[in-house]
């Protein structure tokens, strides 16, 4: 892996680095680290030195109005508690807002953030300092403000086309997950009162999960185990019938096409949420199906769909399968038709047979093109929050416990935070879901060809 | 000599015959599994008898009030307005995470620079959380950006829809990795910029993928109902659909309104469903018309 990552250093070498700039830089690069911008101004960089300088001056500002203090709160998650003030010009008792911990912590991670973009920033400005005046003592061509912005529609095109996104992931996807992260190793809870004032504990949450002994830990080896089944069963089971319902509608002799496609994709036409509730209410003691059932002498009595585990376990499986299958259809469909028509000819050339070219044309060109997918439909399942929730509820529970029998770790994270306010207990369980996904996909991934070979599939 | 090709030849066609109806008829069973929940949920809504529970497939009387019901009982569930809601949110969503994905799709695929690794390594550590765990978390930070209040529910929830969305693009770039590279040298060397190639040979390529992703970013405001139900709270005025077809489902409301619920989720589906009739060309069309590799 280490050669991997000096052969890329490599490839996007930079002569122009901070360490070059702190040691070779001239006077102006020296101050360009102190004032950003002012080697880029210095050599007409005019535009480019003046957003450098604005940053500069905006993440000075934010500091002292809130940044500062912010950081210092963050140690201890603030400690005063709301009080009542008797205000004797008023005569009335006065709230004076005490400290919440939760927005402490938020706006104190928020900081941490803004300082990391900063120091980039920072360093990007020293590197372009030191850039143009390397640039300007060898004579060579200065890039003015348009060409800056022309070259983001050409070679630098990524950073125009990453910058939205990937502010989004920042503020909306990173930003929040290290904050809950951060809630694990607090004692932020309806136990003990928590909900307003709390403090760091440490490794304590985790050890009461992975503790055998404790009712959560035996709660949590259990789900564990019922997760990783269910995404194991789901994804295989609605890749392997998926992608055969693909090659058989996509079979020359096939008729309609098109129409046995619509039937199976009109479910995915339906919001999701709103099947899984009909499939619920069809499949409750007293729904559709057991009254039918009952009503024609098929059965004498109810079927258990939901409230014994094993049968409610089989039954989402099954259901997930309807719900799940369409999708690879779908995928399956462009990416059989994408295979390269060639390659079926040439085999057919040397006489090769409809099995021999599934096996040695389809089959590898599916897997190559779909391990990503398979990935994200595993990890997709183990994070399975709709199926389980709106059909089963988790159910059945057994007495006393929290997490029911076909409670994922994510619906017993929901469990945990919305229903009984353990948010910190709840972090801990998002934090192990985690685990178990980066072991299994960090493993699979890394060993798939479409990861180690991007350039092509031929 | 030939007699013997002859019946060999009949043989082999007759053999495939059998193979064609059995697939047809298997075909035919399970698409009948497929449609009919959904057709289940069409009767429904046409149900004369009120409540869930009910003892026969068909309904024994007819009516279309459930859905007069949608429209005039706006009282306490405005579902006109929900409709609206999620539809305009859902546009938005639409747009927006639909750039999204193919930017950083084509980045990822066609472009080399120095953070491409590693931000594809952290978009697949981001995968692995549960996506819910961040929720609480996503709600203050909208509240502190004052955007969990009002008329500004709306655009959190397009916010808080499209603004991951830029993680998603592994099945676009795969898509984008099966073009081939021969056709950007060529543009190159007739003098084509980046963004060119991107606007102008990629992406008309690429109409199976752009469709996939136009199709899920659309529907997400339409599935999900946690996001919306946590960012909306108790604001009954910005509710999405899903949550008024989830209330609807709540015991208080169960009795009066299940079939109206089954209407709704009629309402709901059409949108989505004549998008889909709309862009069912493009899958059967798929690649096909596309550049070969």
């Amino acid at each position: 892996m280490k050669k991997t990552g000096s052969g890329r250093k490599k490839e996007f070498a930079n002569p122009y680095t901070v360490t070059k700039a702190v040691t070779k830089g001239n006077i102006i690069t020296k101050l360009s680290m102190l004032v950003m911008g002012l080697g880029n101004i210095a050599h007409k960089q005019i535009g480019k030195g003046i957003a450098f300088l604005a940053v500069e001056a905006a993440y000075i500002w934010f500091m002292v109005t809130s940044g500062i203090y912010n950081l210092k709160m963050l140690p201890s998650l603030g400690w005063r508690e709301q009080e009542k003030v008797w205000n004797e010009k008023k005569s009335i008792y006065e709230y004076v807002a005490g400290d919440q911990s939760l927005l402490l912590l938020l706006y104190g991670i928020a900081t941490i953030f803004v300082t990391l973009a900063f120091i980039m920033v920072w360093r990007g400005a020293v590197k372009s300092s030191y850039e143009a005046e390397v640039l300007a003592k060898e004579g060579r061509h200065l890039n003015t403000f348009k060409e800056d912005i022309k070259s983001l529609f050409n070679q630098n095109l990524y950073r125009l086309l990453l910058a939205a996104p990937i502010g989004g992931v920042l503020v909306f996807t990173i930003l929040p997950l290290i904050f809950m992260i951060c809630m694990a190793f607090t004692n932020y809870s309806k136990l003990d009162e928590h909900l307003v004032l709390f403090d760091w504990v440490g490794l304590e949450n985790f050890a009461k999960i992975l503790n055998f002994g404790d009712s959560i830990g035996r709660q949590f080896y259990s789900v564990l185990g019922w997760t990783l089944t269910w995404a194991v069963l789901a994804t295989a089971l609605n890749y392997i019938f998926g992608m055969i319902l693909g090659i058989v509608i996509n079979r020359k002799e096939t008729k309609g096409k098109a129409f046995w496609r619509f039937c199976f994709v009109l479910s995915i036409a339906v919001p999701q949420f709103v099947s899984l509730l009909i499939m619920r209410s069809m499949l409750q003691t007293t729904g559709i199906v057991n009254t039918l059932l009952l009503k024609y002498g098929l059965i004498d009595q109810a079927l258990p769909f939901f409230s014994n585990a094993t049968w409610a376990r089989a039954t989402v499986i099954i259901i997930n399968l309807w719900v799940g299958i369409p999708y690879t259809l779908l995928q399956v469909t462009g990416i059989l038709q994408n295979i390269p028509g060639e390659l079926y000819e040439a085999a057919k050339i040397d006489g090769a047979n409809a099995i021999q070219t599934f096996f040695k044309i389809t089959l590898p060109y599916m897997l190559f093109v779909m391990t990503p997918y398979l990935i994200t439909q595993f990890t997709g399942n183990v994070n399975n929050f709709n199926v389980i929730f709106l059909l089963s509820g988790g159910n059945p529970t057994g007495v006393g416990d929290t997490a029911g029998k076909t409670d994922l770790l994510v619906t017993w994270l929901y469990k945990l935070t919305i229903d009984k306010n353990y948010y910190n207990l709840g972090a801990v369980i998002g934090i192990m879901t985690f685990v178990v996904l980066a072991i299994v996909a960090l493993l699979t991934y890394r060993n798939t060809a479409s990861y180690k070979d991007e350039e092509g599939f031929m | 000599m030939s007699k013997a090709n002859d019946t060999a030849v009949t043989g082999a066609k007759v053999r495939k015959t059998i193979t064609n109806v059995i697939v047809h008829v298997i075909l035919a069973i399970l698409a009948f599994i497929w449609v009919l929940p959904i057709f289940w949920v069409v009767i429904t809504s046409f149900r004369g008898e009120k409540g869930s529970y009910v003892t026969t497939f068909f309904p024994q009387t007819y009516t279309i009030n459930n859905y007069v019901k949608l429209f005039k009982d706006t009282t306490i569930l405005n579902f006109p307005r929900m409709f609206m809601n999620t539809f305009v949110i859902a546009i938005f969503t639409c747009i927006i995470s639909t750039i999204f994905v193919l930017s950083v799709s084509y980045c990822m695929s066609r472009m080399r620079f120095k953070m491409r690794r590693p931000f594809m390594n952290i978009a697949m550590v981001l995968g692995l959380f549960p996506g819910f765990m961040s929720m609480v978390a996503v709600y203050y930070i909208l509240k502190a950006l004052n955007m969990s209040e009002g008329s500004m529910i709306p655009i959190a929830l397009v916010v808080v829809f499209s603004a991951g969305t830029g993680l998603g693009f592994y099945v676009a770039k795969g898509f984008f990795d099966t073009i081939p590279k021969s056709l950007d040298e060529a543009a190159i060397i007739d003098g084509a910029t980046r963004w060119k190639i991107f606007t102008n040979v990629t992406i008309p390529l690429s109409k199976p993928i752009i469709v996939y992703t136009i199709l899920t970013s659309f529907m997400s405001p339409w599935i999900d109902f946690l996001f919306a139900k946590v960012i909306c709270r108790a604001d009954a005025k910005y509710y999405t659909v899903s949550i008024g077809l989830w209330k609807m489902l709540e015991k208080e409301y169960i009795d009066n309104w299940y079939t109206s619920f089954a209407a709704g989720a009629v309402l709901v589906s059409i949108p989505i469903a004549i998008l889909f009739l709309m862009t069912q060309k493009f899958y059967v069309e798929g690649m096909s018309g596309a550049v070969k590799g």
